[in-house]
């Protein structure tokens, strides 16, 4: 008898692995014309930044995607973006880049934020959740930040006083802070989400964070389905490294944005694996989700070991947001699968492989 | 050995693994700004067990707080063509979702049905039969994707009576008509991930017509490499449906094959009373009951208020997806799938013996 519940024991087994991943039939009726291929400009950008968006290249190719690119060659050492690549973004709607490196100090603005501004991609997602198979400390997390990306303590306003005092100024604006509440509260809504969460440090900048709270306050009040609470920034850190499955969708302005999406991706899994965009009224522009600037050391370029895992499911939000569900079911799919096997990770997730043999890897899972 | 298989077994029963726990995965899905604004859907109860379903679905809704808002129009089987007001109605919000217009047999009276989708050219009518999970039936592993021809073919609604007792009915085949649905067909199959596109005829017979037809769907063919194209007698193809149906996977047909073949894999998959469906054209969408959109059900079911809500229910999720609200469709059909596996609240037609609106309550309740 024991020999025939091993047996059924095991079909048991593969069956319960094997659901987490089921393409469950969902009835789609495209219009027609919705297969027509969308142009997407793409900037590959310095350091990791080519060989991750190369990955994304070849998935794409593989897939038979109703995209194609437009290259771009943009590194963080130019004074500004080139007029073609905006006029080409302006046109396309749709931009998928790696980082562009912002040298420290030296008065030249980061190119990414420049972006940001001209574009007007007043929203930053990033949704930090545990990949199944990818083991942490923590578990249960399941948070998207939305960072306001265009004021606050990033509005580059800063001047020298005095030889050996500088005032750097921190701009909260109503229109702004309305504006992102509203994309939260709408995002909430539209994703089934609970709770939306505010954070800042009102007891310290009293009229800044205060005009931000005010206005989380008033757009809440269209939701009232929608839980929203509000949370200091530091005790949000602790909160977040200590129980992070209290926490749903986060609003943020630009700074602790920065923070807390860089540290709930680290407790999910890290940088390299979440997803995220950013969205304006008319454009969006797709690239790793949390450190989105970073372009990686030296070493990890030499050996082409970067982790393509977060480029790779933000360009599946890009496909959705393309309309293309489908292909992004697939790829997100593909991907996690790979994951969850853990027999190609790179050196962030505690592999030794490289970029070419995860997506490699993905390609073969594709379905 | 034994003891080990049974700590496996308690810890695997702990976590049954559920159909329905993927779709609570996390999609990363980033709307834009604006994306959450509602719109308006034009809504025809129609006749019979139309205002039963229909209602279905508002109830639904409002329990979602889906952003969608109904344009109610009052359209009744019997009325001589589609209200103008109606007509604009739909144009204007471009999205339309009705109930059964009963159309009397015979008299001379057009359907109101054909009448609308060749007004807002609604070309193409598409079905999804699917075996639902926990739904018994003799077929297993049905998952079809029948695409009609809605405007033309047989009917064209072209009669005329040659001398008395002699009648010629025109079935009418064009090419650009052919193609367009072509075309859709295999732009369905690209996007959605499908292998495979049958075109289904009676060229034999018919040689010209459907030759016509064929023509087109194998140019279109020529386009998508990545998928398989065959074709398939519309006679073997019933008698194949009803022997191996998990050969079927995308199947474009014109206007009268599709009607049946359409029905008859709704009727191997579960019935019709489940099957989603909708017409789409250029620029307007309509979405109904999938199958036999037409049938208004008989008397004693709309008496007995147990006409089964199901596949308006889930046409309407089609609806919510095509409006871009992904989330609000996934819930409504997770609740739907969810109510009819459990078994304990199903009408007639699925050997159960429930009212229409002791489904509704059900699905309400298995809302998350």
């Amino acid at each position: 008898m024991s020999r025939r519940s091993l047996t059924l024991l095991k079909n048991l087994a593969r069956n319960a692995n094997g659901s987490g991943f089921q393409t469950r039939s969902v009835t789609y009726m495209p219009r027609p014309g919705d297969g027509a291929p969308r142009a997407v400009t793409l900037i590959p950008g310095d350091g990791i930044g080519p060989l991750v968006t190369n990955a994304v290249e070849q998935v794409m190719e593989a897939m038979h995607a109703p995209i194609f690119f437009e290259k771009y060659d943009v590194h963080g050492e130019m004074s500004r973006v080139p007029a073609e690549v905006m006029e080409s973004i302006r046109k396309n709607k749709v931009c998928l880049k790696g980082g562009l490196k912002t040298p420290v100090g030296g008065g030249v603005s980061s190119l990414n934020v420049q972006l940001r501004k001209e574009l007007d991609l007043f929203a930053s997602l990033v949704n930090c959740f545990n990949l199944p198979g990818l083991p942490t400390r923590h578990e249960n997390v399941d948070i998207v930040v939305i960072r306001e990306n265009t004021e606050g303590e990033y509005a580059g306003l800063e001047h020298e006083v005095v030889p050996g005092v500088v005032e750097s100024l921190k701009v909260i604006t109503k229109f702004c802070s309305e504006r992102i509440a509203k994309y939260a509260f709408e995002y909430a809504y539209l994703n089934n989400r609970k709770k939306v969460t505010a954070v800042h440090k009102a007891n310290i900048m009293k009229l800044a964070d205060g005009l931000f709270l005010e206005s989380c306050r008033e757009v809440a009040k269209k939701y009232p389905s929608i839980t929203y609470n509000e949370i200091i920034v530091d005790n949000c850190c602790m909160q977040l490294v200590a129980k992070p499955e209290q926490f749903d969708v986060m609003v943020t302005p630009n700074l602790y944005g920065n923070l807390v999406a860089n540290t709930a991706a680290g407790i999910a899994g890290g940088t390299g694996v979440m997803p995220g965009g950013n969205v304006g009224a008319d454009h969006a522009v797709f690239e790793q989700g949390a450190s989105a600037g970073n372009v990686g050391k030296d070493k990890i370029v030499l050996e082409n070991k970067a982790n393509p895992v977060a480029l790779l499911l933000s360009s599946a939000m890009m496909l959705r947001h393309l309309q293309f569900p489908s292909f992004a079911d697939r790829l997100e799919t593909a991907v996690k699968k790979v994951i969850a096997e853990g027999k190609c990770r790179t050196k962030d997730l505690g592999g030794t492989s490289t970029t070419q043999e995860v997506v490699d890897a993905v390609i073969a899972k594709l379905d």
